[in-house]
């Protein structure tokens, strides 16, 4: 394990962008932030700049308009990098796709069509414990693959 | 000679910025320090909703309508609920038009406080923002033991409530909201007196009472401006003619006065939830309904946390709705806040400013994204 990775597992900065959610995420995404669940004390912290980040956070169905962005933030990323995909909107379009059945004309079925995803984490909206596991779990990936 | 046209710049912010929530594009036009227009993008989490609802059912669209925005979900079925319930031309049980009401201030308050930390946040205190989250967390608390979900409750459903509560559940709210009442007293205090909150919030932002009705605002930012205009005292649609409460207004007219309605909500709300679970009705809470709606057309309207919300819906007596048009608080409010960021005459704005001025409508833009914008990548 290079020191890269020992630092990727021991720290693991995050970027939380949110490509057409319904903010249900995004607020548990925060949650996990503030003291209840506090996550800076296992090293998380959220970043503002792709190029401060190790994992990004993505919540939301991905719009044709953030689809673009999306990519351009996962390029613009340093190596290595891991996106964890939050809620079953970001997975597969949830309730918006409804599994092509009268699905929303601007949301694409999921974020891995965009970008690698490394990591899901299901529910509408995930409870911040479900997500902070999310988080860990691709932190613990750092190195192994 | 320098002309206008070299020394005016456009500085775009978003649609992923530290500063911003939610994606959205800004393009100020700054002269030096000062804003001297905005062009405002909001077009990101456009996902198509309205038309996905014409290809569902009366319930299914009860889950998409949930999901325009998750923090005032309650308020988004709330609308919805009553415009589908006053086509069958049916009044629901008063049990559960109680319950309703417990339910959305509930989330009123957890939507203000939500608000409150992110002001804050924005401010730069971000030791105000983790105290108010961690209070935040007793409404959710409340919401999980009501509804089943912390965020997205699904409570409301067509023709009544989703579930009962119980003598301990009952209980457990009042606890809860005597555990919340003194620290959202601190906080007001704590906003009137700390003068850093004060040197970023006061005479920022302003809205004067005709720039707000001429722009149409509505909600928190409207009453902040001294008018006092609320959905549930001008057109009472859940039992709010039997609960005694007060539209909350503050003269202010700027970013801190919008701070102090919000908290004076909060404490209204925690009265108004008082007085609905001490004075619950007995009786069913579910009135059950057709699957078909009649043909016709109808439009409903509710006070969400963020102001008045809109829906309007078309039947052709099928199972499925003609046509779902809704909209949303942020979208009234936009016009009001390109006023508020624009410098004219003595009024400067500051770049420095945006965030505060921004975060002072508590903007949702998943709900404000109603039409697609061309281009938008
Ligand atoms: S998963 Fe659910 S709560 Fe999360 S963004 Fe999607 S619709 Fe909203």
């Amino acid at each position: 394990m290079g020191i890269i990775d020992w630092a990727f597992r021991k720290s693991p900065w995050i970027l939380h962008f949110n490509t057409g959610s319904c903010n249900g995420c995004d607020i548990e995404i925060f949650a996990i932030l503030t003291p209840k669940y506090d996550v800076e004390r296992l090293g998380v912290m959220l970043k503002g700049s792709p190029r401060h980040a190790d994992v990004l956070v993505v919540s939301g169905p991905v719009t044709r308009q953030a689809s673009g962005r999306i990519l351009r933030i996962y390029e613009q990323m340093p190596d290595p990098k891991k996106v964890v995909a939050v809620g079953t909107c970001c997975i597969s379009g949830g309730v918006f796709s409804n599994g092509g059945k009268g699905a929303c004309y601007n949301v694409y079925p999921g974020l891995d069509s965009i970008v690698p995803v490394d990591a899901y984490v299901p529910g509408c909206p995930p409870k911040p414990e479900a997500i902070l596991e999310g988080i860990s779990k691709v932190a613990k990936k750092a190195g192994v693959d | 000679m320098s002309s206008s046209y070299e020394r005016i710049f456009d500085i775009p912010i978003g649609p992923q910025h530290p500063a911003l929530k939610e994606p959205a594009m800004l393009k100020l036009k700054v002269d030096g320090e000062h804003v001297v227009g905005v062009d405002l993008d909001v077009s990101y989490n456009h996902r198509g909703i309205e038309k996905a609802a014409e290809y569902r059912t009366y319930i299914q669209n009860l889950y998409l309508i949930e999901r325009i925005c998750g923090i005032c979900n309650v308020a988004q079925t709330l609308t919805y609920c009553l415009a589908v319930e006053s086509l069958h031309g049916k009044e629901i049980p008063p049990r559960a038009r109680f319950l309703r009401v417990v339910a959305e201030e509930i989330s009123r308050i957890n939507s203000h406080l939500l608000w409150l930390g992110v002001a804050a946040h924005e401010i730069g205190f971000d030791t105000f923002f983790m105290h108010v989250w961690l209070d935040r967390e007793i409404t959710l608390g409340l919401m999980e033991a009501l509804s089943g979900n912390r965020i997205t409750s699904s409570y409301n459903v067509i023709g009544g409530v989703r579930r009962d509560v119980t003598e301990e559940l009952l209980s457990r709210i009042r606890k809860g909201l005597d555990e919340l009442e003194p620290r959202v007293k601190r906080y007001r205090e704590i906003v009137l007196n700390d003068r850093s909150i004060l040197k970023r919030t006061q005479g920022i932002g302003i809205l004067s009472p005709g720039d707000a009705m001429a722009t149409s605002a509505v909600g928190p930012t409207l009453r902040a401006s001294g008018i006092k205009s609320d959905v549930r005292a001008d057109d009472p649609y859940c039992s709010h003619d039997q609960i005694p409460f007060n539209v909350i207004t503050a003269d202010g007219c700027d970013a801190h006065a919008r701070i102090l309605v919000r908290l004076d909500e909060i404490l209204e709300s925690i009265q108004m939830c008082r007085h609905c679970v001490s004075r619950l009705p007995a009786g069913p809470i579910l009135q059950r309904l057709p699957r078909r709606a009649p043909q016709g057309e109808v439009m409903s309207r509710v006070e969400a946390p963020r102001g008045e919300l809109f829906h309007y819906i078309s039947s052709d007596g099928s199972d499925k709705p003609y046509r779902c048009k809704v909209s949303t608080p942020t979208l009234a409010n936009l016009p009001a806040l390109v006023r508020m960021l624009t410098s004219k005459g003595k009024y400067v704005v500051n770049i420095a400013d945006v965030p505060v001025i921004l975060a002072s409508i508590d903007p949702c833009f998943s709900c404000a994204a109603r039409v697609e914008h061309s281009g938008g990548v």
